[in-house]
């Protein structure tokens, strides 16, 4: 297999501004406490963390590349293995399971042609199997970069990602038409109460 | 002070001590993983469970400090079912290998294991295995067997100051590894052996040799580098299997430099085991009567003036002193023990001690190193000081080669210019060393050994005696030496007498054919070539530079096989034991030079230890004391003059080898080849290099 890993990292002028922001909120001394936003930072601009933005980081915040490998090895959110564009995180604990993750599961697995852990081909969907992301009362979702999709069936989940592959930017949240995790089908009491814009 | 008890037994103890460092001042004794006492707390084996009353759980001992009026039990049944729980989850991964580990014997976990754990375990799924890392040629790995008690992470970023270590991944996955699988780059990364609980990094060139209950132990001196660490030479027959550090605090910890642990198996490779003359050109074997009848046959009707003797860096001081009462029986003032060339003199013993003593790094509070790396000439000392570093309020600065020390320094400049301008006063540092309480001064033998390095020497003492480092209580003037019978030379006047060369001067006598006669005394490090047509006799353990050039070779032995003194760098006086016998026909050194004293018909008076000892201890009384670094007093010393530009260089130029037995090492050269560019500080050779 060939080695994906790129020989160098630098932060773009943004996200290096960015970083200078977020090593600034620690007092002196402490600056290693940045290793963690600063790491999210690179990994939202590579989609994933290399191994050259690791060091570039130790670098920044004067601590041992292994440091930060430990930490970027420890949290499960960082990916060290290069990603597809949309990282698509179905959940298969128990509460999205009872409420039929595994038909979720199979149709995304079904439209993208990948397994779990796999790239599609185009380098467009990178395709996980996670553990509770604590959407239990919107049971099954799952996510996509950084928003929640949730009560999806599979022809739920299928629209979702089709309108990604169009480039659409389908809507987050519950996928049935409830707002929120208010009751299916509206509220069932204090129903006199006015509700606000966001009435369902 | 709080006071608990434990066990029933009352104790008062520092606020801040944990249960555990309680328990072990009373002698009770709790099971431990992760705990080391010179390493951070970490807590995470869960072994030293122990119950206190009031709590509702049972506590890890090792990370809980001792709170007023605390009742602790720790063999209590709730006490050894929790230890013997904690023991079943550690097996659940570890493979059940001890008969083919090489830890088996001295294994922690085995030994806990069989106190403290169950007989059987319930656990009937798949083990985890890791995959084996790469740590190099010294350490052997065997991941699975690991148990996580993150030792090894902790000693390298704390102690060697090497963050080269970590623990990748979490949970079940978790995994020690080196950053990008690279191999350890550090002079001390053989303590991670001694420091790890059970099998998983074991010492690779003696793999699968011995079982620890095979071996003889005897407790020495290390003769390797100057700083005369305690060890365990472990044997067996009459083969050195593996060397390991004792404990001496004031010395080493229980910390051990990778070339004295190592370079062991120098001592079966290029052993000179019989005496050889060189006939027609090349070296015939000979026996003993034969060489020392070639010698003395030679000698005739030579004029002492034109004999000299040059004493090696690993030269005992019994031979030491044996040879210089031949010399001066036979009237010959041309000896030195002084191979690099140092500029040093024997008139004030405090000008060539390490005075801060080792254990005294640990009060200074503003340090200059000058013209040395000592990470590379003493590991273990380099340690300390980064120690005392860690500690915080030291103040370090280098002028010299520069380097990643592990601890934070200024580099200042590369050359006597730097220092002469702080010890006149005209820099910054030179405030800096004034303003400190206990300031010091490491002078390596890089600013020595070099044509100014009288000159040198005396600006370092200026520097000591304005900015104050020479006061009542505490003498900051540190020489850091690189060889084992330095100061012992220097204690016993194995120096130029009235009239006589030094070392350049018996070369170049040599050359010119003005010394007709030269003994090596292990000395390998001399320009062999420049000596010309001159008479070489080499006593020394291995075939080197110095027997390759010698025209009579007298086999001695090695600083394992012979019970012989050093003094350390400190002014120590240190008594090596004889851990195996010489090889062949090979003799203690000392011997040798009774020996030879008596062909040249000029008999010593010692015919035993006892006697040589009793004449060490007439001609200079530290010999009289073991063990203790006395002060010394302060006089004057040290020359004046101009000094030269070219930059300090330290003497150091291969770690891994530096002397007869490491270049006869095989270890050591596979770690020359491994760490190749970054084992040495500065990559052009020097003229001392043999």
């Amino acid at each position: 297999m060939t080695n994906p890993e790129p020989a160098t990292f630098a932060f773009t002028p943004e996200n290096l501004a960015r970083a200078k922001a977020i090593i600034a909120k620690y007092p002196e001394g402490r600056q290693q406490s940045a290793v963690m936003p600063l790491l999210d930072l690179a990994q939202r601009q590579d989609g994933w963390v290399t191994r050259a933005a690791m060091e570039t980081i130790a670098d920044m915040l004067e601590m041992a590349p292994i440091r930060v490998e430990e930490v970027a090895t420890f949290y499960t959110m960082y990916n060290r293995r290069p990603m597809g564009r949309h990282h698509v995180q179905v959940c298969t604990n128990i509460c999205c399971q009872l409420r039929g993750s595994d038909g979720v599961g199979a149709a995304v697995k079904q439209e993208l042609g990948v397994e779990w852990g796999e790239t599609t081909e185009d380098g467009a969907f990178t395709l996980s199997e996670v553990e509770c992301l604590g959407a239990c009362v919107n049971a099954p979702m799952m996510q996509v970069g950084d928003d929640y999709y949730e009560d999806l069936t599979p022809d739920g989940a299928r629209a979702v990602l089709k309108a990604l592959k169009q480039g659409d930017a389908p809507k987050p949240g519950p996928q049935n038409g409830r707002q929120f995790s208010a009751p299916e089908g509206g509220p069932t009491t204090l129903t006199d109460l006015p509700l606000g814009t966001e009435k369902a | 002070m709080p006071k608990l008890t434990i066990d029933g037994i009352g104790i008062e103890v520092e606020a801040g001590t944990t249960i555990l460092q309680a328990a072990d001042m009373l002698g009770i004794e709790i099971p431990r993983f992760c705990y080391h006492e010179r390493l951070a707390i970490a807590g995470n084996c869960r072994m030293c469970l122990v119950e206190v009353e009031k709590m509702p759980k049972p506590v890890a001992s090792c990370a809980m400090p001792v709170g007023e009026g605390m009742v602790v039990r720790t063999n209590t049944p709730g006490v050894r079912k929790a230890r013997q729980g904690v023991m079943e989850f550690l097996l659940i991964n570890h493979p059940l290998d001890c008969p083919i580990c090489d830890q088996g014997g001295e294994c922690d976990l085995q030994d806990q294991a069989m106190a403290y754990g169950r007989d059987r375990g319930r656990y009937h799924e798949d083990k985890r295995a890791v995959a084996d890392k790469e740590f190099g040629p010294l350490i052997e790995t065997f991941m699975t067997r690991c148990i996580q008690c993150t030792r090894c992470v902790r000693f390298i970023t704390e102690i060697a100051g090497v963050p080269e270590l970590g623990a990748l991944g979490r949970g079940e996955h978790m995994e020690i590894a080196t950053y990008l699988n690279r191999a350890i780059d550090s002079e001390l990364s053989g303590n991670l052996i001694d420091l790890c609980p059970v099998g998983a990094l074991t010492n690779k060139p003696a793999s699968y040799t011995y079982r620890s209950w095979e071996l003889k132990k005897t407790e020495s001196v290390d003769a390797m580098d100057g700083l005369g660490a305690a060890i365990r030479v472990d044997t067996r027959g009459n083969e050195v299997i593996r060397i390991l550090p004792r404990a001496n605090d004031a010395v080493n910890e229980e910390w051990l430099s990778d070339r004295s642990r190592f370079a062991c198996d120098g001592l079966k490779h290029q052993r000179l085991d019989r005496c050889y003359i060189r006939q027609d050109g090349r070296l015939q074997p000979a026996a003993w009567p034969e060489a020392l009848q070639a010698i003395a046959a030679r000698l005739k009707g030579v004029p002492a003036a034109r004999i000299a003797a040059i004493a090696g860096d690993q030269a005992d001081c019994e031979t030491l002193v044996a040879m210089k009462d031949l010399m001066a029986s036979l009237g010959s003032p041309h000896l030195d023990c002084r191979q690099d060339g140092a500029k040093l003199e024997t008139g004030v013993r405090a000008s060539y001690l390490f005075n801060a003593t080792i254990a005294g790094i640990e009060e200074t509070d503003a340090l200059l190193v000058v013209g040395s790396n000592p990470r590379k000439e003493a590991p273990v000392l380099n340690a300390r000081i980064r120690k005392r570093w860690l500690k915080g309020g030291l103040t370090a600065a280098v002028v010299g080669p520069d380097g990643d020390f592990g601890f934070r320094h200024e580099w200042l400049g590369d050359g006597p210019a730097t220092l002469a301008e702080i010890a006149a006063g005209r820099h910054p540092f030179f405030e800096v060393l004034k303003a400190a309480r206990k300031p010091m001064l490491i002078l390596g033998q890089g600013a020595l050994a070099r044509d100014d390095g009288a000159a040198v020497l005396g600006l370092a003492r200026t520097l000591a005696e304005t900015t104050g480092m020479v006061k009542d209580g505490w003498n900051g003037f540190s020489v850091l030496h690189t060889a084992a019978a330095r100061v012992g030379g220097l204690d016993l006047g194995f120096v130029p007498g009235q009239g006589g060369r030094d070392v350049a001067g018996i070369v170049a006598g040599a050359a010119a054919g003005e010394i007709e006669a030269v003994f090596l005394l292990g000395a390998d490090e001399v320009e062999m070539n420049a000596l010309g047509s001159a008479f070489v006799v080499y006593l020394g353990s291995h075939g080197d530079a110095g027997a390759h050039r010698a025209d009579v070779v007298l086999p001695g032995a090695a600083y394992t096989e012979k019970s012989a003194t050093w003094v350390n760098t400190e002014g120590r006086v240190q008594r090596g034991r004889l851990a195996v016998f010489p090889p062949g026909e090979a003799k203690e050194d000392w011997k040798v030079v009774r020996a030879l004293s008596g062909a040249l018909g000029k008999p010593l008076p010692y015919d035993g230890l006892a006697q040589v000892r009793e004449r060490l201890a007439a001609v200079n009384p530290v010999f009289a004391t073991l063990g203790a670094a006395a002060p010394a007093g302060w006089g004057a010393f040290g020359g004046g003059g101009p000094v030269a530009g070219a930059p300090f260089v330290s003497p150091i130029d291969n770690f891994y080898m530096t002397d007869p037995i490491s270049r006869a090492s095989k270890t050591m050269a596979e770690c020359t080849a491994t760490f190749g560019a970054t084992c040495g500080c500065n990559h052009q050779k020097t003229g001392t290099h043999g």
